[in-house]
Formats: C-alpha cells, sequence, structure tokens
C-alpha cells in the first residue's frame, strides 16, 4: 500500500489517531482532537437552539397579529395576570440561569462539587418557577379565565351560580323582530350582510361581554348585580359580568396557555436534563478535561430563560 | 492535481470483510451506528412507504376512471381518504426523507472521506423518529382516516370528525423532528469533518446540495410543527385562534402551514439536483460546468424559499399587496434553477456520454423538470395562477416537479450508487427499459393533467363533467404504465442482489471519494486518511477490462496533474 | 476558539479547560445583577404611561437583556462566528414571518372595528339599546 502523505498542519499531536483516543476516552472515534469534538457539540447545539427559536417564534408572530387586529383586549385581559408572580418567575429563572453558567464554570475548572451544588440550584430555580407557574395556572384555571368557549362558561362556586343557573335552562328561539338585513346606522354598510340565520353555515359570534348578544344573556344582565354597586365585583375574576370586557377576550388567555405552556414543556424537559447531568456529575464523568454536557446543557436552559425573557413583557407588563 | 490512489481497488482482495458481513443479527442492525447501515434501513422504509403511497395513488386514479362512483364502496369520502393518504405518505414519509436519510446518510461520509456523520446515536434516532411517524400515520389509518388533504387546511381540519386526524399530527410533528435531527446532523459534518484539502469549493456537489438542504430542514421544520401542534389544540380545546366566529384567522394557518411547506419543497428538490450534477458530469465523463455557481445556487434557493410561501394563498383572501409581493419574489427562485439547467446542459454538450441507466434517469430529469419549472411560473404570475389554482394544472406541475424531478433523481442515484452499496451491478438493459417505461407512462400520466387544469378540472374532486372524463382515462392509462415501470424497477435491482455481477469499486468512472473505496465498503470506510483532489476531474481513470471498472492509471494521471483544470 | 492544550493552571491557580473559554466570575455575577436590574427597571416602566413608547421600551429592554444572556451566558463573545450566525439567521428569520404575517394583517385593518358583528350589533339596538355601539377602528398605516 503506497504511503498517502499526510496532510495535517501543524500544531495536531504528532501520535494521531490511537494516541489521541487514547489519552482521552471520552472522545468518538470520528473526531480527531477533543476540541474538535467539542466545536461540533456546540455547532450542533447551536443548530438545535436555532429550531427553538423558530418553533416559539411561530407562537410569537400568533401572537403579533392578534394584537395587531386585538389591542384592547390585550390591555384589559392582562390586568388579570399578576404582574408580581411574574416578575419573581423572571428573576428565579435569571437566577437559574446564573447559576448555570457557574455550574459550567465550575465544571470548567475541576471543581466538581460547586459543580454539582449549581446545577442543583438551578433545578430547584426550575422547580420553583413551576410552582409558581402552578399556583397562577390553577388559579386561572378556577375562575374560567381560559381558552375557547370555556371562557364564556360560568366558573364553579357562587360566583357563577346565577349564570349557571340560566345557562341550564333551554335557549330560546330568537324572537321574530330579529332581522340581521336591516343594519344599524352605526354600522357602516360596506360590510357584507349575512343571510337569514337558519340556514347559514357560519356560527354566531362568540358571546360577547354580558348586556349584548342575545336576548337569553339579556335576562342574565337582569340578574347579576351592577358592578358599581357590589363591592364584590372589584375581585377580578367575574369578567363575564363586566361589561368593559372586549370581544374576543378568550384570545388572549388561548395565546397566554399556549406560549406558556410550551414554554413550560420546555422548563420540564430542562429539569430532565439537569438531573440527567447531576445524576452523570455526581459519578465523576465531568472535569476540566471533558464537560461537554454540561455546557450544551447550560445552552439550552439558557434558550429557555431567554424566551421568558421575552415572555414576561408581552403578557405581563402590558400597559 | 488529481491524487486518486492507485492502490485502492486492491481492497477488495486483501479485505473481504464490508459493512455488510461486518456484524450480524437483528440487534446489529437495530442498535448500529454505522452510518451506512442506518442509510439502508432508510431505503427499504423509504420505499416500503412510495409502494403504500403508490398504491393510494393508483387507488385515486382508478376511481377517476369515471365521473361519480367507479370502484364499489368508494364513496367521496373515502376518496378523499385516499388522495390525502397518498400526499401525506408521499410527502412526509417518502420525499423528504428519501434522499437526504437514505442516499445521504449513506454517500455523505464517504464522499468526504469521514469516518462517520457527527452524531452517529443521533442519526439512529433520525431513524427512530421516522419509524414512530410512520406508525402514528398507521394508526390513524386504523382510527378512521383523515380526508382533510395533505395540507391540514383549517377550518376543515379543525373541525372534521374523521377521527384519524390527531394521530396523524403527532405522526408527522415526530416526522418533522427526524427531518430537524438530519439536518442538524449534516451541517455539523459538512462544517467539521471535512478531511485536510477538501475546503468547500472542493466539495462534490451533491454535498453542497445535501447542506443546504439541511438548512432549510433546520429552519423550516419547527415551524410546521408548532403549526400542527396548534391544530391539535385547536381540535382537543377549541382556542379559536384559527375560527373566525372565535376571533381567529384561518388564512393565519396558511400563512405558518406554507412558510414551511414552501421550503419543504426545496428539501425534496435540492438533494435530487445535487445527484444530478454528479450522475451528470460522472456519466458524461465530463468536468462539471460553472462549479461555483452550482454550488451557490443551492444556497441561494435555500435562502430564497423561504420568501415566497404566499404563492399558495392567492385566491385564499391575503391581502392584494403581499400577493403581489409574493409573485414578483417567485419569479426570482426560478433563476437559480435556471442557471444549474444550464451548467448542466453545458456539461452534456461534448461530452463521452455513456448512456447507462443513471445517465438515462439524468436526461428524463433534465426534461421533467424543465417543464416542471416553466409551469411554476404560469403558478407564481398572480393573474393566470387565479384560474389555474386548485386545478389540476396544480397537481400536473408539482408532480413534475416532485416526481417527475426529485424522485426521478432519487432512482437514478439509487441506480448510481446501487453497485456501492451493494456490490452487485443490475442488468443495463433492464434499468434502461423501466426507465423509459416510467417515462412514457409519467409523461402520459401529467401531461394531460396540465390540459385538463387549464380546462377547468378542479383538483380533489371526486366527481366531475363528463366532458373530462376521455383525460381522466388517459392520465389513468398513464398512472398504470408508470406503476409497471417501478415494478420493472423494482424487479432490477432486487434481482441484482441475487444474480448480479459483482461489482467493482469504480464501476462508473467517479471521482470523489467513495469510488476510491471497495464496493461495498468496509466498516469503517477507510484505512487510511484519503487524499483529496478533484473530484470532477476524470482524466487520469481509465477502464480495465479484467476489473470492468474503472482504475487511475498512474501515467494518466501524471500528465493530469501537469495540467490542472481549475 | 478551541485550546488544544493539556490542562495547565490560569494566574489565579485554577485548572484551565482543556477546550472552550473560561468565563471569570464576577463577569458571571455582573451580568447576573444588571439582568435582575433591568427587570426591576421593566417592571417600574409598566406602571408609567408613555403610550406607544410603552411596547418599544418593554422590548428594547428585552432584547438587552436576551443580548447579555446570549452574549455572556452562552458564551457567543468568545465563540465562534458561525454559531452567532446560526443564532442570527433563525431570528431573522422569525422576523421575516413576522414581517409579512403583519403586513397581510394590516391590509386589512380598515374593514376591522372594534365592538361585535353585524348581526349582533342588530340585536343590540332592539334588546339593550345601553350597549356599546360598534365603530370602526381608524385604518393605521
Amino acid at each position: 500500500m503506497s504511503s498517502i502523505p499526510s496532510t495535517h498542519a501543524a500544531g495536531h499531536d504528532d501520535h494521531h489517531g490511537h494516541g489521541e483516543h487514547a489519552k482521552y476516552p471520552f472522545l468518538a472515534h470520528h473526531f480527531e482532537t477533543p476540541a474538535h469534538q467539542f466545536d461540533s457539540a456546540k455547532l450542533g447545539m447551536w443548530l438545535f437552539l436555532a429550531t427553538e427559536v423558530l418553533f416559539f417564534g411561530a407562537l410569537f408572530v400568533a401572537y403579533a397579529v392578534l394584537r395587531v387586529r386585538f389591542p384592547e383586549v390585550f390591555s384589559y385581559a392582562s390586568h388579570y395576570l399578576d404582574t408580581l408572580m411574574g416578575g419573581v418567575n423572571t428573576c428565579v429563572l435569571i437566577l437559574s440561569s446564573l447559576t448555570m453558567a457557574m455550574a459550567v464554570r465550575f465544571a470548567q475548572t475541576d471543581r466538581t462539587q460547586a459543580m454539582l451544588v449549581c446545577l442543583v440550584l438551578t433545578f430547584m430555580g426550575a422547580v420553583g418557577f413551576m410552582v409558581i407557574k402552578y399556583f397562577e395556572y390553577s388559579h386561572k384555571i378556577h375562575e374560567h379565565l381560559v381558552w375557547g368557549k370555556t371562557f364564556y362558561v360560568p366558573p364553579e362556586g357562587e360566583l357563577g351560580q346565577a349564570e349557571r343557573a340560566e345557562l341550564s335552562k333551554a335557549p330560546e328561539p330568537p324572537p321574530a323582530t330579529l332581522n340581521p338585513l336591516d343594519p344599524a346606522p352605526a354600522i357602516v354598510p360596506t360590510l357584507a350582510v349575512l343571510p337569514a340565520v337558519e340556514a347559514s353555515a357560519i356560527k354566531p359570534a362568540s358571546r360577547g361581554p354580558v348586556g349584548l348578544a342575545t336576548p337569553r344573556e339579556q335576562a342574565q344582565v337582569e340578574r347579576l348585580p351592577v358592578p358599581s354597586e357590589d363591592p364584590a365585583f372589584t375581585k377580578p375574576a367575574l369578567h363575564l359580568a363586566d361589561p368593559a370586557m372586549p370581544a374576543n377576550t378568550h384570545l388572549f388567555f388561548a395565546i397566554y396557555y399556549c406560549m406558556t405552556g410550551l414554554h413550560g414543556i420546555h422548563v420540564l424537559a430542562g429539569m430532565v436534563m439537569l438531573a440527567w447531568l447531576i445524576w452523570r456529575g455526581a459519578r465523576g464523568h465531568f472535569s476540566s478535561k471533558y464537560f461537554t454536557p454540561v455546557d450544551v446543557g447550560g445552552l439550552y436552559w439558557h434558550i429557555v430563560d431567554l424566551v421568558w425573557i421575552f415572555l414576561f413583557p408581552l403578557f405581563y407588563l402590558i400597559h | 492535481m488529481t491524487t486518486i490512489d492507485a492502490s485502492r481497488p486492491i481492497d477488495l482482495a486483501a479485505r473481504p470483510d464490508n459493512y455488510l458481513t461486518h456484524s450480524r443479527g437483528f440487534l446489529s442492525w437495530a442498535l448500529t451506528l454505522d452510518h451506512k447501515r442506518i442509510g439502508v434501513m432508510y431505503l427499504v422504509a423509504v420505499l416500503a412507504s412510495f409502494l403504500l403511497g403508490g398504491i393510494f395513488a393508483l387507488l385515486l386514479r382508478t376511481e377517476l376512471l369515471t365521473p361519480g362512483q367507479t370502484i364499489p364502496g368508494v364513496t367521496a369520502d373515502v376518496y378523499n381518504q385516499f388522495f390525502t393518504l397518498h400526499g401525506a405518505i408521499m410527502v412526509f414519509l417518502v420525499i423528504i426523507p428519501s434522499i437526504p436519510g437514505a442516499l445521504g446518510n449513506f454517500v455523505l461520509p464517504i464522499m468526504l472521506g469521514a469516518k462517520d456523520v457527527a452524531f452517529p446515536r443521533l442519526n439512529l434516532g433520525s431513524f427512530y423518529l421516522w419509524i414512530a411517524g410512520a406508525i402514528f400515520t398507521l394508526l390513524s389509518l386504523a382510527m378512521g382516516g383523515f380526508d382533510t388533504g395533505w395540507t391540514f387546511y383549517t377550518p376543515y381540519s379543525t373541525t372534521t370528525s374523521t377521527g384519524g386526524v390527531i394521530p396523524v399530527l403527532f405522526g408527522v410533528f415526530i416526522l418533522g423532528f427526524s427531518s430537524i435531527f438530519t439536518g442538524m446532523n449534516f451541517i455539523v459534518t459538512v462544517h467539521k469533518l471535512r478531511p485536510p484539502g477538501m475546503t468547500w469549493f472542493r466539495m462534490p456537489l451533491f454535498l453542497w446540495a445535501i447542506y443546504a438542504t439541511a438548512i432549510i430542514q433546520v429552519l423550516a421544520t419547527p415551524v410546521l410543527a408548532i403549526t400542527l401542534m396548534l391544530i391539535v389544540v385547536e381540535r382537543l380545546v377549541n382556542i379559536g385562534i384559527f375560527d373566525p366566529s372565535m376571533g381567529g384567522d384561518p388564512v393565519l394557518y396558511q400563512h405558518f402551514f406554507w412558510f414551511y411547506s414552501h421550503p419543504a419543497v426545496y428539501i425534496m428538490i435540492l438533494p435530487a439536483m445535487g445527484i444530478i450534477s454528479e450522475l451528470i458530469s460522472v456519466h458524461a465523463h465530463r468536468h462539471i460546468f460553472g462549479y461555483r455557481f452550482i454550488a451557490l445556487s443551492s444556497i441561494a434557493i435555500a435562502i430564497f424559499s423561504f420568501l415566497v410561501w404566499g404563492h399558495h394563498m392567492f385566491t385564499s383572501g391575503q391581502s392584494p399587496l403581499m400577493n403581489t409581493l409574493f409573485s414578483l419574489i417567485s419569479f426570482s427562485v426560478a433563476i437559480p434553477s435556471a442557471v444549474k439547467v444550464f451548467n448542466w446542459l453545458t456539461t452534456l454538450y461534448k461530452g463521452n456520454i455513456s448512456l447507462t441507466t443513471p445517465m438515462w434517469y439524468a436526461l428524463s430529469f433534465l426534461v421533467l423538470f424543465t417543464i416542471g419549472g416553466l409551469t411554476g411560473l404560469h403558478l407564481a404570475t398572480l393573474n393566470t395562477d387565479v384560474h389555474l389554482h386548485d386545478t389540476y394544472f396544480v397537481v400536473a406541475h408539482f408532480h413534475y416537479v416532485m416526481m417527475g424531478s426529485a424522485l426521478i433523481g432519487m432512482i437514478g442515484g439509487m441506480h448510481h450508487w446501487w453497485p456501492k452499496m451493494t456490490g452487485r451491478m443490475y442488468s443495463e438493459k433492464l434499468g434502461t427499459a423501466a426507465c423509459f417505461v416510467i417515462f412514457i407512462g409519467f409523461n402520459v400520466t401529467f401531461f394531460t393533467q396540465f390540459y385538463l387544469g387549464s380546462q377547468g378540472m378542479p383538483r380533489r374532486y371526486y366527481d366531475y363533467l363528463p366532458e373530462y372524463q376521455v383525460y381522466h382515462v388517459i392520465s389513468t392509462i398513464g398512472s398504470y404504465v408508470m406503476a409497471l415501470g417501478f415494478v420493472m424497477t423494482a424487479y432490477c435491482l432486487i434481482s441484482s442482489l441475487f444474480s448480479g455481477r459483482k461489482a467493482p469499486a469504480n464501476p462508473w468512472g467517479g471521482g470523489s471519494l467513495e469510488w476510491q473505496c471497495t464496493s461495498p465498503p468496509p466498516h469503517d470506510n477507510f484505512a487510511t486518511q484519503p487524499s483529496v483532489g478533484d473530484c470532477y476531474d476524470f482524466r487520469s481513470l481509465r477502464w480495465d477490462e479484467k476489473e470492468q471498472g474503472y482504475v487511475v492509471d498512474p501515467a494518466l494521471a501524471a500528465e493530469a496533474a501537469k495540467h490542472p483544470l481549475h | 476558539m478551541a485550546h488544544g492544550h493539556s490542562p495547565s493552571r490560569s494566574p489565579h491557580g485554577e485548572p484551565h479547560p482543556l477546550v472552550g473559554h473560561l468565563v471569570p466570575m464576577w463577569m458571571l455575577f455582573a451580568v447576573g445583577g444588571a439582568l435582575l436590574a433591568l427587570t426591576a427597571i421593566t417592571v417600574a416602566v409598566r406602571y408609567v404611561d408613555a403610550g406607544e413608547f410603552n411596547m418599544v421600551i418593554a422590548l428594547g429592554v428585552a432584547v438587552i437583556k436576551a443580548t447579555l444572556v446570549a452574549l455572556f451566558f452562552m458564551h457567543l463573545r468568545w465563540d465562534r462566528p458561525f454559531n452567532l450566525l446560526t443564532f442570527v439567521a433563525s431570528t431573522v428569520f422569525v422576523l421575516l414571518l413576522l414581517a409579512f404575517a403583519l403586513m397581510d394583517t394590516g391590509q386589512y385593518r380598515h374593514l376591522q372595528f372594534e365592538g361585535n358583528p353585524p348581526e349582533v350589533e342588530s340585536t343590540l339596538q332592539s334588546q339593550a339599546p345601553g350597549a356599546p355601539v360598534a365603530r370602526f377602528k381608524p385604518y393605521a398605516p
């Protein structure tokens, strides 16, 4: 076999091939040096983070489209979110990012104990985030500040009793005087006029604020106390009785749960990843020679933090 | 400087062990980290899916022989399922994964002179994700199927009561991640595992194509993933984001869907174009013309593909401003593709063309892609698209580019690398005959559909006016001929496994690194690091009668070294 | 940016990693502190009425925070430029989708109106005369 001139650049190890791989047991056979493997792992992780950016990015676009179309919905509904809880969550994630970066640094400098402490702290930060989120979600779900049609179903408990009693009755047919072909003067007639309701395949619009739409809901209004007279109405739960609630407010909560929910799933996945790193770290797999999993795991965790950095002002800090 | 090592073919005698015989048993394949074995598994899986998707195609074409019901039991709803399944299987299970997963996995590391891809375990993971996605798709068939069209347009996909919609959405979601991980793997491999001496502009063009494809896979697929999840959420809890009665916007779905799906069609065609670059230069024994133009046009196509998705939405209610913008940009995306076609034609000019089966497939590609690409311009033109949208014209256009180009490229590549993958030569007569039958059948099937569409026959219709029937009958007969051609191809290739002649290392006279190792390659690809030259410089190769393949002739190599081409 | 030499001691006496770059501890704390401070600022601004600028400021602060996280915590300041390019490119493509989707939505703004759809509005006129009246959102260029 004729010898093939080695075309490797100067600066590489003299004993290439077996030498490097024997020296570094973690070095895979198809990489030449640890630096080569590390660079490749980082590039691979950055490509994955690019996909995460696009994954969340599409939801950010949905948010933007909805907000441009319904700015009043976003201004109104953001009051139902607790800025304090959101702010605390933001700080928790920032601190967990810090401890993650510290864990990487400790791994790089052979301080395994400190690295494990920092990884555990990061994990606790994640747990704390999820706990706070649990409280936020459960409070909202209890009061039916949720997505879709459920938003318009009165919540359980005494808050919704009157509405639920009313809704359990059979719906009345619309009165004969209803004539959608006769537009009110405030509506500019350039909009398409809809045909008679019975034959139409178009679903009727979602329920708007109380006091509008169908006569059945009109009857409900008469039973509910007027906000200015009842101090109980200062509580944010009773969105259905608030005449200031704009149409399509449920869309805010739809996009809220989609985005924060997807983010929460990523936090959970991050917790699994952290647990795996802690397990491996406790077994002594990481050192200044080999800390790649900690580093790329850290990159993932920082992206999770980064997404939340954008979610927080977009949902909780709407003026 | 050509530096192909003349001693390499001797490997055949010295080392009979190859990647197929290296280890035995089910687990050695199921848990393999060898990119070649993973490529073979992908190939088998993708071809099986092609068979399934093809059966649905034949069923739907048979149903269209007469207006109204043709096959007993096939109602309009069943017909809707036929074309939906045909589309979903072909797009997500066959064409998108086929070339990168099957041929790319096998060839890319060897062409690079590397031992494996950058992340072998991720590679195996990609394959198992494909399997999981396929299982979910089959599961959805068992749960009632889906009839939404492969495009899953709202509001139908969010409200239809067919039971298989959510499983298939999960299936496609998982397949998306298979695609993403393959793309990630290939990008890192091309960046980091090139051998010394192989600069970017010394890479074979197939690798440029795979790299550009990988960029699209990584950037576009996540948007599809989230879009499908939104449909799932919409079906499960009715959030209303795409539902006008709840303040949502169904056109927003289309924006999200096509933001992925238009780049996706370039995921389908770019690797095939890369293959054609290889086939044409090798089988015409001529240096590829305009190497840099072809390489950079792949990247240009990858980037431009993200700017044109709205041309699928001209009649959806998209604003006139956006319609105009997308129409304009869509014209520009044709330019890099045209650059490639002109370069291929110039490569053929004054070449020493061997009319082998891969060359016939490459020539078919040139004809069919030209027709497909030009009819794409008909559809990019806003005013003609208003009439042609959702007619058979569109169906014909995309079959010309997806099947007549991408799939033909895939099959041509299969024939080109078959000796390398299996160590066997197939019968040229049978292979060429099959190519002819496929070409004729394809054109009969789909050229007719251009006419059908321009005369107003809508797509996805179960029933139609009697004046269209004669064209439907012609098209269906063409589809049967095409099916026959595929059966012939399958017979040709499978029978070669049993009775084909043993393949030499370099049966076609290729210059890239995969032709320097044995056929089939050994487990670790190369015994020693191969050295890199100009892979399109064939002057140092000569046909060896004894080996029935090409070998490097040292005298010719020395002569060529004195006059470098580039 | 990989250091291929064997582990050595840095001036502070701690081991140097085989590969990669070591970020000084003070820098990590400084960035963490800056992030917390910026969070406090952005929450405070929320209670100030600056009209349109509220969103600009909130997003601007978020971008600064994100840049700090990306450059320092995620090492991009010392990493290969291609990794930064990957991250920036993904953001650019999101912005592309955003721009085109918003342009399309924007083209229909003049047809939108606040309040309820026509059939609901007509019921209002007969059933709840005091209810808010539908009105056009002004077309915003």
